[in-house]
């Protein structure tokens, strides 16, 4: 890992990827709009299941349901376990349903 | 994050009962080349080291004549560890470079790997290095159909020691060779007759090793390439995408995405991946085209476990696709195509 990888302090793999020189990322996405795209995308897989997820402070996360149900969690790996806990049920990537929605918005794009 | 070259790897010894750990072991604490090393086993009785004690630090702890450490596991391997870093600032045992833990035989290693890279202190200061499993080439093939801790010992681990095949005839080693190649074709398989192994290769050349880290990854990109061939070849001759000769539970599926990956939908996917179904997913080992990163990622996991993703300086070959290994258990390979892929284009939704 380039000593550029680490400046952000934080701890989690999926957190790397602010900086210009580390991973992705244009030159121009500091860290704060590197969470902001993050929850922008997320919110894209939420949203199948009524979920929502925002950014809190730019430490932490916030995530809610249609049903006012809320909690914050501290990275990525920690909302799905909180997500499944709010709709009672596991959130798989490879569920077909999932990705039949995901392609149908593609095709509308 | 600690810079992966300031902390002291670990390396994980696993493997069946009877299967040959403490005969290895021996022959590595022997290595000159790794007498810094600190060994941490679950009793001295295990592994036979009297004949080497030279001194005896206290109850838990010895220093050998080679000048290892070795001590024993009392209760909790997490007090283990902590307990033998404060001795090692301290002062009161060698500054060792290098730790090895020995599992028991029935041990699932990926509770001990999340220990150490997961426990608020040790992750400050241990990084994990090789996780090394001994399959027994008379025995292996026994060991893997009916006891799944030996499967999956075997699954995980980056190098593969195949012990007595002294005494194994050449038709059990091939037989137990092809069997390990099918379940974790990424894996070096080394063959140590009386535990005689080159111990550089097994606990020192990984990914976080400079040197040696592009011939760790074009052992990874070997598998990609060799599966490619022969899904082309049994898609000729069958039509079909299962590339695996046998109908096994557990499969490396080896991936190549042509579009650059971005690097946060990655992220996404993988951390949902993990939490669904990282019992299921076994291994992940790969080099990503991360969009607009010149350089190749490297991307490496085990279980619910991703090392820090790290940088190779350029390609090492002349494809600059992101190629990826899975090993799952049942898990086909065009569910993680096609999810991944959908996932990648999520940044197109934005």
């Amino acid at each position: 890992m380039c000593s550029l990888c680490g400046l952000l302090g934080e701890d989690h793999w999926t957190d790397m990827t602010a900086h210009a020189d580390a991973f992705g990322g244009k030159p121009s996405r500091t860290r704060r709009h590197e969470r902001l795209y993050r929850v922008s995308l997320i919110n894209k897989i939420l949203d199948f299941y009524s979920l929502r997820l925002d950014d809190w402070q730019g430490q932490s996360f916030v995530l809610s349901s249609g049903t006012g149900n809320t909690e914050i969690v501290d990275n990525l790996m920690a909302v799905w376990p909180a997500a499944e806990l709010m709709i009672g049920r596991k959130l798989d990537p490879m569920d077909s349903n999932l990705l039949a929605r995901l392609d149908a918005r593609s095709t509308q794009h | 994050m600690a810079n992966p070259a300031n902390l002291i790897p670990v390396n994980i010894i696993t493997g069946f009962l009877g299967s040959g750990k403490t005969t290895l072991l021996q022959a590595l604490l022997g290595s000159p080349a790794f007498a810094d090393t600190a060994v941490l086993i679950n009793e001295f009785g295990e592994v036979g080291l009297d004949h080497h004690l030279l001194e005896e630090i206290d109850k838990e702890t010895v220093l050998l004549q080679s000048g290892c450490i070795c001590c024993t596991i009392r209760g909790d391997l997490k007090d283990a560890i902590r307990d033998l870093y404060s001795k090692r600032e301290q002062g009161k045992i060698p500054a060792f470079r290098r730790l090895v833990v020995e599992t028991t035989g029935l041990a699932d290693p990926a509770p001990i790997l999340s220990t150490i890279t997961s426990e608020s202190v040790i992750r400050h200061h241990f990084r994990l290095g090789n996780v090394i499993a001994t399959v027994d080439a008379v025995n292996g093939i026994l060991h893997m159909d009916r006891q799944p801790e030996s499967l999956k010992q075997a699954a995980i681990a980056d190098r593969i020691v195949l012990t007595k095949t002294d005494i194994a005839t050449p038709e059990q080693s091939a037989a137990v060779t092809k069997r390990i190649k099918q379940l974790n074709p990424t894996a070096a398989i080394i063959e140590a007759a009386h535990g005689a192994a080159e111990p550089s290769l097994l606990l020192a050349h990984d990914v976080h090793d400079e040197k040696h880290k592009v011939e760790e990854i074009n052992r990874w990109l070997q598998v990609a390439s060799e599966d490619h061939h022969r899904a082309h070849d049994h898609e000729h001759a069958h039509g079909a995408q299962n590339v695996n000769p046998h109908d096994e539970r557990i499969q490396a599926h080896a991936l190549t995405f042509d579009q650059p990956m971005d690097w946060t939908a990655f992220g996404i996917w993988l951390t949902m991946l993990l939490q669904s179904r990282g019992e299921d997913v076994l291994r992940v080992k790969g080099i990503l085209n991360v969009v607009d990163v010149d350089t190749p990622v490297i991307i490496h996991g085990v279980q619910h476990i991703v090392h820090p993703p790290s940088h190779l300086k350029r390609w090492p070959d002349d494809d600059c696709r992101s190629r990826v290994v899975f090993i799952v258990r049942d898990i086909e390979k065009s569910e993680i195509e096609r999810s991944l892929v959908a996932f990648n284009l999520l940044s197109a939704l934005v």
